[in-house]
C-alpha cells in the first residue's frame, strides 16, 4: 500500500468493516478456559456456576477474543486495506468488560479502522470492537493494535 | 478484595506452557496463524521457533489478576503492550502490584517476564470490587 493509498485511508476513519454474530457454546467456554489454564469452577461447573447465581457457565474475561476474533480476523483481511498478513505483529491490547458473557449469550461484535499511521518505520492499524449480547448490553470494548514491518 | 492498598503486590503466577499451549490455544481462539504453529516457518521470518499468541500471555495476565481479586468479574479494564516473542516450555511470571484507586476502581500495574525479559510491560490493570464471590 503505498503512503497515498494510506493517507487516503487515514482520512476515512473511523473506517466501519462490519458487525459479526458469535453464539457462545458451554463446550467452547470449557476449551478455552482448560487452554489457558483458567480452573475457576465457575467457567468449569455448570452447577458451581448456577450456584454463584448465573444462569450458565460464566466466559473467562479474555473468551472476549473468542468472540470477536471473527471481527478482527475479517479487519486483517479486508482488501482494501493491504495488510501484509505475514509481516503482522500484534503490538498492543486493550479490552473493558461490562456484564459478563455466559453461555447461551448472542454476542455481536461491531469493528471499524480507528487509526493508521507509520511510527518507527513501520506501520501502524488500530481497531476499535464494541460488542454487544442479544440484549444489547455492552459487554466489551476492545483495541486492537497493530504493526506490519516492512519486508527487506 | 476491597483491602487491596497502594503499594501491595498481588500474589504472583508462576506458568510453564507446555510444548503444545499453543496447538491447544490456536483450536480455543480460531487463530491458527502459522507463527504459533510452525516452528520452521516462525525460524524462516526470524523468530526463534513458533511464539505464544500474545492473546495466551494477556490471558495469563488477567487470570493472575482475577485469581487474586475474587473471580472474572473483578476484571474491568486490561490494556497491555507486547513486548519480543514469548515462547513455550519456558517459565512466565506474572506480577503485579497495586498502583492507586480511583471511583470504585483499583488499579494495578503487572508484567509478565520469561527468560529474564519482560514480554508484557506496564500492563494496566482495573479491577472492581465482586459482588458473586468465585461460586465455590
Amino acid at each position: 500500500m503505498s503512503p497515498g493509498h494510506v493517507q487516503a485511508i487515514a482520512e476515512r476513519t473511523p473506517l466501519s468493516l462490519g458487525t459479526h454474530s458469535y453464539a457462545v457454546g458451554r463446550e467452547k467456554i470449557r476449551e478455552y478456559a482448560r487452554a489457558v489454564g483458567e480452573t475457576n469452577p465457575l467457567h468449569l461447573d455448570v452447577d458451581a456456576a448456577r450456584g454463584a447465581g448465573h444462569p450458565d457457565l460464566v466466559a473467562p474475561p479474555m473468551f472476549a477474543a473468542v468472540y470477536c476474533g471473527g471481527a478482527f480476523e475479517s479487519a486483517l483481511l479486508e482488501p482494501e486495506l493491504g495488510i501484509d498478513f505475514e509481516m503482522l505483529l500484534h503490538s498492543a491490547q486493550e479490552f473493558e468488560w461490562g456484564p459478563l458473557v455466559v453461555a447461551g449469550d448472542e454476542i455481536t461484535t461491531e469493528i471499524s479502522l480507528a487509526e493508521v499511521g507509520e511510527r518507527l518505520g513501520m506501520r501502524f492499524y488500530a481497531f476499535h470492537s464494541s460488542s454487544r449480547n442479544q440484549r444489547g448490553e455492552l459487554v466489551c470494548r476492545g483495541v486492537w493494535t497493530i504493526v506490519v514491518r516492512r519486508r527487506e | 478484595m476491597s483491602g487491596f492498598e497502594p503499594g501491595e503486590e498481588l500474589t504472583p503466577l508462576h506458568v510453564t506452557p507446555d510444548r503444545y499451549v499453543t496447538v491447544r490455544y490456536a483450536g480455543a481462539s480460531g487463530d491458527f496463524n502459522p507463527i504459533h504453529l510452525d516452528d520452521e516457518l516462525a525460524r524462516s521470518i526470524g523468530l526463534p521457533g513458533r511464539i505464544l499468541h500474545g492473546l495466551y500471555t494477556m490471558a495469563l495476565v488477567a487470570r493472575a489478576q482475577t485469581e487474586a481479586a475474587g473471580g472474572p468479574d473483578s476484571l474491568k479494564r486490561l490494556a497491555v503492550q507486547f513486548r519480543g516473542a514469548a515462547l513455550p516450555e519456558h517459565e512466565i511470571t506474572i506480577t503485579a502490584k497495586v498502583t492507586g484507586q480511583h471511583d470504585d476502581r483499583t488499579v494495578v500495574s503487572a508484567t509478565a517476564t520469561q527468560l529474564g525479559k519482560a514480554i508484557i510491560r506496564n500492563a494496566t490493570v482495573e479491577l472492581a470490587a465482586v459482588a458473586g464471590g468465585v461460586g465455590q
